[in-house]
């Protein structure tokens, strides 16, 4: 019997600090996407009770431990880092475990790097958000001293790229 | 020269440099316009048509003269103003527009002919003969035109674009913008202040004034510090601020690594896109010339910018210095010259009633009206009481008084507002949304109104952001009135120079508008006046002024040129930050690739996509044998091909199946669960958006597959559909494109290989069923893009490479392998299937002979507008099969005509969509699309490709060459 | 440009995808072919006042109603698609599409 064996979207990819900045790319687990249908609230909210999360708010995101429920656009939020319960009458639910790549951008200044290739007033941003990162969209979720972002896992290498070159310009400009 | 106890460079850091290939020192804080003119070099540039020696005409970023190349190991940028450049060790600059030298330039010759070159030369000259416009005039007025030149090397080094977000934005820092930067920091507001130079203080690093008692300087120093300190204000040097646009967005550059030799990472400037609530435009003003004969010398400049060499540079830009004014702002630059020990021969004042009081020549009623020195000035001929009286000058200062900089009001079709008293335009007020004027810029000159206006303008921006602010206590400082006599025009026998950088003068707008271009965006672009760099900031008022005498019409009247973004030159390299090479587009890669690339295939792109062309082996010299070998394999053994690529949409809900029924033509609600159908999708206009299979995987669950083309416009289709027309039924999307690797599996074999694999079910044709490979859960679909029997396998997209290595090596084991683009193409076309080369945006279902997949039964998206006449019938080119007489190689894009008529557009008869070689028919087949086609098999069409010099007869046919049955896909 | 995202908030034009004219919303009856024609062919351009509408492709994947002024480029107003008037949206309805509760 084959046994398949799994490759994240960067793997052998190690993580870079330059000027106090730390970009890795990180396993967010289990992800799902929770669509509920209408008229479902109240059923949502109960099936969601035992993780201790609410169905979140536009640009909101809910966490309880390692669990998170990360708003991710109209009528939608990913739960990450837990499996989903049996709320198939409840809502839509698809994996989105292998879509995407997740990195981690931490320390002081990320919002600096950020400002080069994401068009959001990350001053008044929630704890999520989608934009776009460059041409790719991007979820932004805000994350102990930084934010963690997905990009479709295809392009991780862009994104990569892109906030490299980014955290090197500003370590240049930095020393300058 | 420099002056001791002067200025604000460090004397302790000199820095040396290059211009023009002799080495010079300056200081750190220096121009290159300062460090030249310290240096006594007054001569850096020739103007651009008449090639005239030209010195430093200002000290800002308005500078029409001084534009000088900087050279660098991979870099050479020309147009780069002396003025704005700061010097750095080792830099080297050069001048531009002329040969050999600056000293001695051949096509200075173009003066001598100046009577001729006069506006209009051009166009006047060069009509006819009509047809040595192209390859004679041209080509020689292109060699002679251009302002500097290019390295010819692509522009490698780094760029950044940015975006920033503020309460309050506040443009320039002189005393108004300190004050209302100071103003709204304080309240707590998030502030940008922007300033173009290296050091913020504006005029206040230039005039000696004194605030409170005490330099004003100190003053600007106290409030940075304290701007700095504030978490809540952001100050940016060097920063541009060089467009307003809708939604309170402005665009500004800064010049982040221009000062510094290169450093590898640092970005030679940045594009930033700033967002602000509300903006303080105090931008200042800036002092305009006179035109006189002559004026445009080396050694004659803007008053206001010789007192900032002396007070902000430490230089004298002349030894014996003249000024020429007519207003009493430019009596302070004579005073402090002398104040610091340079000779003023005279003060030549227009105003008969001018005060005399200043300790050197004072004449009152007097101009200026020639001057002498070829390559520099040398003396100056004053009219004073009738009398022409010499005088030995070799700087003179020139002050026709001062333009409030009204550049970003304009920006949003805003006109500024003629103010007589002043002689300027003032902004418009609420021009554009948001924007607040204070200061100089809106015409207020003193210091102590720029800073109170600075304060109030802040208050009443940070009221609209709904802040209080409390009064922040300004500095007591001078007051004086603004007097002034408009004077744009000394009339005299010479030339007298209105826009220095395009070489147009007070002659060529009175020849404009004798030739009947009288207005002024006529006469503009008749003598090229205000089209410069400089953009006219320099000439503007002055030729509109020449232009309202010469017309006979008020200033007011002659109105003003449309300001438009940018205020000073922006590089296209600066605003494209980020867009060169990996930039330019998202790359996205296969879970397949590495291992497609170990074996050596070539990856295309494919859209965004990289994909395999095809998959060499040894001994094969060309893409064709690769490619041949790939479908024969997939014919008679088994291929593996990643086709991930397409696009799959998760679709669950109560309403799924109906609102599949409405998105594509053909019923979806009557699919069985495990079961595959194929799909056609209309736009509204009823021509096909796309196709591809949907499988149903439950009762209200199915995932669509779209071509990759068109996976991003479906997605955007489905969600159109649903939210305006359905918003209400149970229906979810979203992508999972990304969230599987899927595998083609195709060949007689096929079944072979998966069974070895995991427990593959008896399947049908258009089946489909969850399996489990190992531990993994994985999908199978019966469908086949190949016409051989094949599946195609989807696992989540961590497992994909495992799963592609695994699949190549079963298949290599059965004496197949892995194909490539090029033979999944040739293997569709075989079989007639269609890609976006076919549904290419302008063809119905009907065209592609799928007119009966429109189902009858039910509405669709697009079904009354596919129904219209014109989009049905013998009218329409439709698809066909092309076999060419003798195998010869076709081409697509090739035309269809009928053999015997002539080869012109009025007879084309379709067109060639795709080609392929067949090693299965063996010979070329051609999907094309042919007037009635489906009616004309058998007939012979003749090929015309004139770009690949094809011209061949091709039999039509079936669209179908392989297996039209369909036997051995269901096999 | 900035477009306020009815979910998302002010954002950048650069994450928003253009379609056209509100006009779009409504899809014509059956093959009155006239109809056709001039829904998807015929527009007004007027100086002032449009509708037209604009997808949140980098965000939210809502669609929106834009109002803005082609003269000022002011935005007056942004809706999402799916909540515009039940009694507009009951007319916009296909033929056939319309639910049976």
């Amino acid at each position: 019997m084959v046994e398949l064996i799994a490759k994240s979207a960067l793997a052998g990819q190690g993580p870079i600090t330059l000027a106090g900045l730390t970009l890795a790319e990180v396993d967010l687990g289990q992800v799902t996407s929770i669509a509920p249908y209408a008229g479902q609230e109240k059923a949502l909210a109960a099936a969601l009770k035992p993780l201790g999360l609410a169905f979140p708010k536009p640009n909101e995101l809910r966490a309880k431990g390692a669990v998170r429920l990360a708003w991710t656009g109209r009528g939608q939020a990913f739960l990450i880092g837990a499996a989903p319960g049996d709320w198939a009458e409840i809502a839509a639910l698809t994996d989105q475990s292998d879509g995407w790549a997740a990195l981690s951008l931490t320390g002081a200044g990320a919002e600096d790097v950020l400002a080069r290739l994401v068009p959001v007033d990350l001053r008044g941003m929630g704890a999520a958000a989608r934009s776009s990162l460059g041409h790719m969209g991007v979820i932004l979720m805000r994350h102990k001293d930084g934010f963690e972002l997905m990009v479709f896992r295809s392009m991780a290498r862009t994104a990569w790229h892109e906030i490299e070159a980014a955290m090197k310009m500003q370590a240049a400009r930095q020393a300058l | 020269m420099r002056v001791e106890g002067k200025g604000l460079v460090d004397r302790s850091a000199p820095v040396r440099f290059l211009f023009d290939g002799l080495a010079y020192q300056g200081f750190k804080g220096d121009t290159l316009a300062s460090a030249l003119l310290a240096n006594g070099v007054k001569l850096v540039g020739r103007s651009f048509k008449y090639h005239r020696p030209r010195g430093v005409l200002t000290a800002g970023s308005e500078e029409p003269n001084a534009l000088v190349e900087i050279i660098e190991e991979r870099q050479q940028t020309p147009n780069v103003r002396a003025t704005v450049q700061e010097i750095y060790e080792g830099m080297e600059a050069k001048s531009q527009n002329r040969w050999p030298s600056l000293k001695f330039d051949v096509m200075a010759v173009n003066d001598l002919a100046a009577p001729f070159l006069s506006a209009g030369f051009y166009y006047k000259t060069f009509m006819w003969p009509r047809a040595f416009w192209e390859r004679i005039y041209e080509p020689i007025i292109r060699r002679a035109a251009g302002l500097g030149s290019l390295s010819r090397r692509h522009d490698e080094a780094d760029y950044e674009k940015a975006f920033a977000f503020c309460d309050l934005l506040v443009i320039g820092a002189g005393p108004a913008g300190l004050a209302a930067a100071l103003q709204a920091g304080r309240a707590g507001a998030d502030v940008i202040l922007a300033d173009e130079n290296p050091v913020m203080g504006g005029r206040l690093l230039s005039d000696m004034a004194l605030m409170d008692g005490k330099p004003a300087l100190e003053w600007a120093r106290d409030v940075l510090d304290e701007l700095g300190g504030m978490p809540n204000v952001r100050l940016m040097t060097r920063t541009t601020v060089t467009g307003a646009y809708d939604g309170g967005t402005y665009g500004a550059l800064e010049r982040v690594g221009l000062h510094v030799a290169a450093m590898p990472d640092l970005p030679r400037e940045c594009f930033w896109r700033i967002v602000a609530g509300q903006t303080v435009l105090a931008a200042g003003a800036q002092e305009r010339m006179i035109a006189f004969s002559d004026n445009d010398r080396p050694g004659i400049m803007v008053a206001s910018a010789i007192r900032t060499y002396l007070n902000h540079y430490g230089v004298a830009p002349g030894k014996r210095v003249t000024i020429f004014a007519n207003n009493d702002d430019a009596r302070q630059t004579a005073r402090d010259l002398m104040a610091a020990g340079v000779e003023v021969a005279a003060i030549i004042d227009a105003r008969a009633d001018a005060s005399v009081l200043e300790d050197c020549p004072v004449y009152a009623g007097a101009v200026v009206v020639g001057t002498k020195g070829r390559l520099g000035l040398q003396a100056i001929t004053m009219l004073h009481r009738g009398a022409e009286i010499e005088i030995e000058t070799d700087c003179l200062g020139v002050s026709g008084g001062w333009n409030p900089l009204v550049h970003l009001t304009c920006h949003m079709n805003g006109r500024p507002v003629w103010d007589a008293a002043l002689a300027a335009f003032l902004p418009q007020a609420g021009a554009v949304p948001g924007l607040h004027v204070a200061g100089a810029a809106a015409g207020l000159f003193s210091t102590a109104r720029c800073l109170a206006s600075g304060a109030a303008v802040a208050v009443e921006a940070l009221g609209v952001l709904g802040r209080k602010a409390a009064p922040i206590g300004l500095p007591a400082a001078e007051e004086a009135d603004y007097d002034l006599l408009p004077l744009w025009e000394v009339k005299g026998k010479r030339r007298a120079w209105l826009d220095f950088a395009n070489d147009v003068t007070t002659k060529d707008v009175r020849l404009a508008a004798q030739e009947n271009f009288a207005s002024v965006e006529h006469m503009k672009r008749y003598t090229t006046q205000g089209m410069a760099p400089d953009q006219g900031k320099n000439s503007n008022m002055g030729a509109l002024a020449v232009l309202a005498d010469a017309t006979g019409r008020g200033i007011a009247q002659t109105g003003v040129t449309t300001f438009r973004p940018p205020f000073s030159p922006v590089s296209i390299a600066a605003m494209g930050a980020g867009g060169r090479a990996e930039g330019f587009a998202p790359q996205r890669y296969l879970t397949s690739h590495s291992a497609s690339v170990e074996r050596a295939a070539p990856m295309i792109e494919a859209g965004l996509w990289y994909r395999p062309s095809y998959f060499p082996r040894p001994g094969e010299v060309t893409w064709r044998e690769a490619c041949d070998r790939e479908v024969r394999m997939v014919r008679h053994t088994v291929g593996v091909c990643d086709v991930s690529t397409l696009g799959k949409i998760d679709i669950q809900g109560r309403d799924a199946a109906r609102f599949l029924d409405l998105v594509y033509t053909n019923m979806f609600s009557t699919l069985p669960v495990g079961r595959v159908r194929y799909g056609l999708m209309l736009r509204a206009d009823g021509h096909v958006l796309d196709d591809g299979t949907t499988a149903r995987l439950g009762e209200h669950h199915f995932v669509m597959t779209t071509t990759t083309a068109a996976a991003g416009a479906v997605m955007r289709h489905l969600d159109f559909v649903q939210q305006a027309y359905c918003a209400d039924w149970d229906v979810r999307t979203i992508s999972v494109t990304e969230n599987w690797a899927q595998f083609a599996v195709a060949g007689p074999k096929a079944k072979v290989l998966l069974e070895s694999l995991f427990d593959a079910p008896d399947l049908p044709f258009m089946g489909c069923t969850a399996v489990q490979i190992g531990r993994t859960g994985a999908r199978l679909f019966r469908i086949s893009f190949s016409g051989e029997q094949g599946y195609e396998v989807a696992v989540p997209a961590r497992y994909g490479e495992a799963l592609f290595r695994d699949l190549l090596a079963r298949a290599e084991t059965l004496g197949g392998g892995a194909y490539g683009l090029e033979a999944l193409n040739v293997l569709r076309i075989e079989k007639g299937f269609i890609t976006h080369a076919e549904i290419h945006g302008r063809v119905t279902a009907f065209d592609i002979g799928m007119g009966k997949m429109i189902s009858a039964k039910k509405d669709c998206i697009g079904k009354g507008a596919a129904a219209r006449p014109g989009l049905v019938g013998p009218a329409r080119d439709q698809l066909v099969g092309l076999r060419p007489v003798n195998d010869a190689q076709i081409s697509a894009g090739a035309h269809l005509f009928n053999p015997g008529e002539e080869v012109m557009r009025a007879n084309d008869q379709g067109y060639v969509t795709s080609v392929g070689y067949s090693p299965t028919m063996s010979g070329y087949l051609g999907l094309a699309f042919l007037r009635n086609g489906r009616a004309r098999h058998g007939e012979m069409v003749r090929l015309v490709d004139h770009l690949r010099g094809i011209d061949l007869l091709c039999e039509v046919c079936d669209p179908v060459f392989h297996d039209k049955e369909g036997v051995k896909l269901r096999g | 440009m900035r477009i306020t995202c009815p979910l998302c908030g002010p954002r950048d034009r650069r994450e928003f995808y253009y379609y056209g004219s509100e006009d779009y919303l409504t899809l014509p009856e059956g093959e009155d072919f006239d109809a056709i024609d001039a829904h998807l062919h015929l527009r007004d351009n007027p100086a002032g006042e449009v509708r037209d509408l604009w997808y949140h492709e980098m965000g939210c994947a809502s669609w929106l109603r834009v109002t803005r002024n082609t003269v000022t480029h002011a935005i007056s107003g942004v809706a999402l698609v799916a909540d515009v008037d039940a009694s507009i949206s009951a007319k916009m309805k296909p033929r056939g599409v319309r639910n049976e509760g």
